[in-house]
């Protein structure tokens, strides 16, 4: 294209650009005309890859040549609920590899849910000069040897984050191999590793980091050695206590509380595995500077819980155990007025009578008292429509409803009727709900009222739900937003997935297990849609050695420009033009 | 002590109920293939059976029609017929398990249910919901134990501290539990049994179709009644109704642990 007289020139856009940082923006700036495009993908620093299947590490590298900052994600969300079995895929290694080619300045790698070896991680340490920032969410696959190696020889990095990934933790020596001569930590998570670490040699890393804000401790850091910690960085923004139990002496207790005092900057809190109680008290006095609370992990009681909450009037997000019961949510909803995150976790998931008195009461109170109220997560076991209509009256500025009625296909438990209605007002007054979880008795009603309300929803998640077809049809032909839909033991079939095949390409990604799919439409389906890769899952053998009408275990479609995938195992099967060919 | 016995799988019921002379219907369980009677959904048990129906196996289908080239592909197609028949909810008929499910060692868990991630609940698991070391804090109110009995498909939970005597927990067991016996246990403690203690034992064995035994801190199991009542309930982890011709070999074994505190 001519470059008119009255274009800028590229260097000028180039500086405009730059201001732009979000994915979409970045995006349509992409998509204005061909020399845009360019411009854009030679200055784009940063990229959001979220499922690591739906493009290949070349044809990254070949648009986007100047990387700093990469984030991939690998498994579907169901994974982290032992859904998809080991070895499904999401391998970071190829990634890793190509880009410690390409990107020789890459400075972030962000990884969730995929499986990262210590092999990758050596790759990381050796590859990239100026490596910065380093978060493995929900990984697995690597040793405490891959930290190590990151350690010894990241010397420019500010962030190690290693939540919730599941790490072979071998010894608590890698700590030791950061030399001493390296100060840039600014963040650190180890609080899913088993061990312990060097304790020393931890406590020497961060009193000489002295922009370290982020430090979140594991379990088997004992609360004694935590003061010392404290006092090497005052600075300290966000904690994570290790286990927060200590045989109960004056001396500790004050030691602590001191130490805590001097964190003026101390704004989150979390850890506190194994609470003895009497230490709560410890962290009162910097309750009133909180904004983020996680206890979900403190077994402690309602009262105890009452008392440290009450305190933190500036709480916008918290994080707790379904002991706080319904008498702890209404203090919470009158002490913590800025509250926008709330989530309850089960204290007992796997009972069968309730061992607290949580009800939907509370969480009815706080969606009274909470008027910044935007995300909730909340695990029960009675559930009414009264409550859910209530609730999305007071609340209608809900983004994310995630509700787990504990068992299944539990009805209103006043009137005995499904919850189509309670969760249909959701979805009709809180218009900006981008994220919900269904749970409870529910029939095609409720997926009638999603499709006609939930306009902006981008991720649904189902199960135990539904009459018919009908319900699918309904979301997938109605929810104009929606990106990622995931299913199980629900009956849903062909007729709704082949119906609104075209839908699929508009989304990031399809889960279905234990439905009514079969394996003939699946393989339609690969046929006729060369863009989505359409994988069948199933342990028991090949789906073809049952009749074609017979349902699949499970199924993940996703959208793709890099083809079918080569890395599948024994138990996957891609319903693509070539192997429908083969197998029929 | 063998782990609890596999119930039995479906198509035993009828004999079963009657062997055992389980009244199921006064606990509101229904055994039968679901869909085979009318859906409870008088009480919120019904939800119960909702969830039997998840951990019976997934849904097996007849054929849902041919996947061929009649199906057309487009938003507008109107390809799904009217919701079927079956709008009540039930699922479609199971075929018959072929080997017996075997019996809940917690709760019949569904596989990724409820959805908790791994991480948490091997961090629950190990940490107990209430401390029993003499320096923590005092006890909560409550003090729950699974209750599980032979044949049943089911466990109970029950709070101990509910009850003041063993014949408050019988009492309460045999309304769980409807027929069921828990003999002569009283609530005197060891020290006032002599010999007759068990010929006693011996007669609640033979006598009756269940005993009632408990498994102690120490993990062994022991026949409820031995001890005073308070170290029981310190002392009990779980409950479970024993069938007699099982216990047999628990007597000497609880009469050894007796006499060896005495």
């Amino acid at each position: 294209m001519k470059k008119a007289a009255y274009s800028f020139p590229e260097e000028v856009l180039e500086h405009v650009f730059s201001f732009i940082v979000s994915d979409k923006d970045r995006s349509s700036i992409s998509l204005v005309c061909k020399s845009w495009y360019e411009i854009e993908r030679w200055c784009r620093r940063k990229v959001f890859v979220g499922n690591c299947y739906a493009v290949s590490p070349p044809i990254l590298i070949k648009r986007f040549p100047e990387l700093r900052s990469v984030t991939l994600k690998g498994k579907p969300h169901f994974a982290d609920f032992n859904l998809v079995p080991e070895g499904w895929g999401g391998f970071a290694c190829p990634w890793i590899r190509a880009m410690a080619g390409a990107y020789p300045w890459l400075e972030e790698i962000r990884l969730k849910r995929m499986v990262v070896s210590d092999e990758s991680l050596e790759i990381i340490a050796k590859s990239f000069r100026n490596f910065k920032v380093l978060v493995l969410s929900s990984c697995e696959g690597f040793t405490t040897e891959g930290l190590a190696a990151i350690a010894a020889n990241c010397r420019n990095l500010r962030e190690l984050d290693l939540r919730e990934s599941e790490v072979e933790d071998l010894s608590g020596r890698w700590l030791s191999d950061f030399p001493d001569s390296y100060t840039s930590l600014e963040s650190l998570n180890i609080s899913c590793l088993g061990n312990e670490v060097n304790l020393l040699a931890l406590e020497r890393l961060v009193s000489r980091c002295p922009n370290l804000k982020t430090l979140r401790l594991n379990r088997a850091v004992p609360l004694d050695r935590l003061p010392n910690l404290l006092r090497g960085a005052p600075q300290l923004a966000e904690l994570g206590t290790g286990a927060y139990t200590s045989e109960m002496r004056p001396d500790v207790f004050s030691n602590l509380a001191e130490a805590f005092a001097g964190c003026k900057q101390l704004k989150t809190l979390s850890g506190f595995w194994d609470v003895l109680p009497s230490y709560l008290p410890a962290v009162y006095p910097i309750c009133s500077q909180l904004i983020s609370l996680n206890l979900s992990y403190a077994t402690v009681q309602s009262p105890d819980l009452i008392k440290l909450v009450s305190l933190c009037e500036k709480l916008q997000k918290l994080w707790v155990l379904d002991y706080i019961e319904d008498d702890g949510l209404e203090v919470l909803a009158a002490s913590c007025k800025d509250l926008r995150e709330l989530r309850v976790f089960p204290s007992d998931p796997f009972g069968l009578e309730p061992n607290v008195a949580l009800t939907e009461q509370g969480l009815v109170s706080v969606s009274e008292g909470c008027p910044k109220l935007q995300s909730v997560l909340y695990f029960c076991r009675q559930m009414s429509n009264a409550a859910l209509n209530t609730i999305a009256r007071n609340r209608p500025n809900l983004t994310r409803f995630r509700l787990c009625i504990i068992e299944p296909r539990s009805p209103d438990y006043l009137t005995l009727q499904p919850l189509d209605d309670g969760f249909g007002a959701i979805v009709e007054h809180c218009k900006d709900l981008r994220r919900l979880s269904l749970s409870g008795l529910l029939t095609d009603r409720v997926f009638e009222y999603i499709g006609t309300y939930g306009k902006k929803l981008e991720m649904l998640s189902v199960a135990f739900a539904g009459d018919s077809d009908l319900g699918l049809h309904h979301v997938l032909s109605g929810c104009d937003n929606l990106r990622k839909l995931e299913i199980r033991d629900c009956p849903f079939g062909d007729k709704a997935l082949l119906a609104n095949a075209a839908k699929l390409e508009t989304m990031r990604s399809l889960w279905m297990s234990s439905c009514s799919v079969s394996f003939g439409a699946c393989k339609v389906l690969g046929q006729k849609m060369p863009r989505l890769n359409v994988e069948v899952m199933d342990e028991s053998g090949p789906p073809d050695s049952r009749p074609e009408s017979s349902p699949v275990e499970k199924l993940y479609v996703y959208r793709t420009v890099a083809g079918p995938r080569l890395d599948m195992p024994g138990f996957v099967w891609t319903m693509d033009d070539d192997s429908a060919l083969r197998i029929s | 002590m063998s782990a609890e016995k596999g119930y039995v799988g479906l198509g035993e019921v009828g004999e079963m109920e009657e062997s055992i002379g389980l009244n199921l219907k006064a606990t509101e369980l229904r055994l039968g293939l679901p869909g085979s009677e009318s859906p409870v959904k008088s009480t919120s048990l019904g939800a119960k059976r909702g969830f039997s129906d998840a951990i019976d196996g997934k849904w097996v289908l007849s054929g849902n029609g041919n996947a061929g080239s009649d199906l057309a592909l487009g938003k507008d197609a109107s390809l799904f017929s009217p919701p079927s028949d079956n709008t009540n909810n039930d699922p479609l008929p199971l075929p018959q398990p072929s080997k017996p499910i075997p019996a809940p060692a917690a709760k019949a868990q569904v596989v990724g249910w409820p959805p908790i991630r791994s991480f948490r609940k091997n961090s629950m698991a190990t940490q107990p919901p209430q401390k029993n070391e003499a320096d923590a804090e005092p006890k909560p109110g409550c003090l729950y134990v699974k209750v599980s009995m032979d044949g049943a498909p089911y466990l109970r939970k029950m709070d101990l501290n509910n009850y003041a005597s063993y014949r408050d927990l019988s009492s309460a067991l045999e309304k769980m539990f409807s027929c069921f016996t828990l003999g002569q246990c009283g609530s005197h403690g060891v020290s006032s049994r002599d010999n007759s203690s068990e010929s006693k034992l011996r007669d609640l064995l033979h006598g009756s179709e269940y005993v009632l035994t408990y498994e102690d801190k120490d993990g062994d199991w022991m026949l409820v009644g031995d001890v005073p009542w308070e170290m029981f309930t310190d002392s009990c982890k779980r409950l479970r109704i024993m069938k007699s011709s099982e216990a047999i070999g628990l007597a000497p074994r609880a009469m050894e642990k007796c006499r060896s505190r005495n």
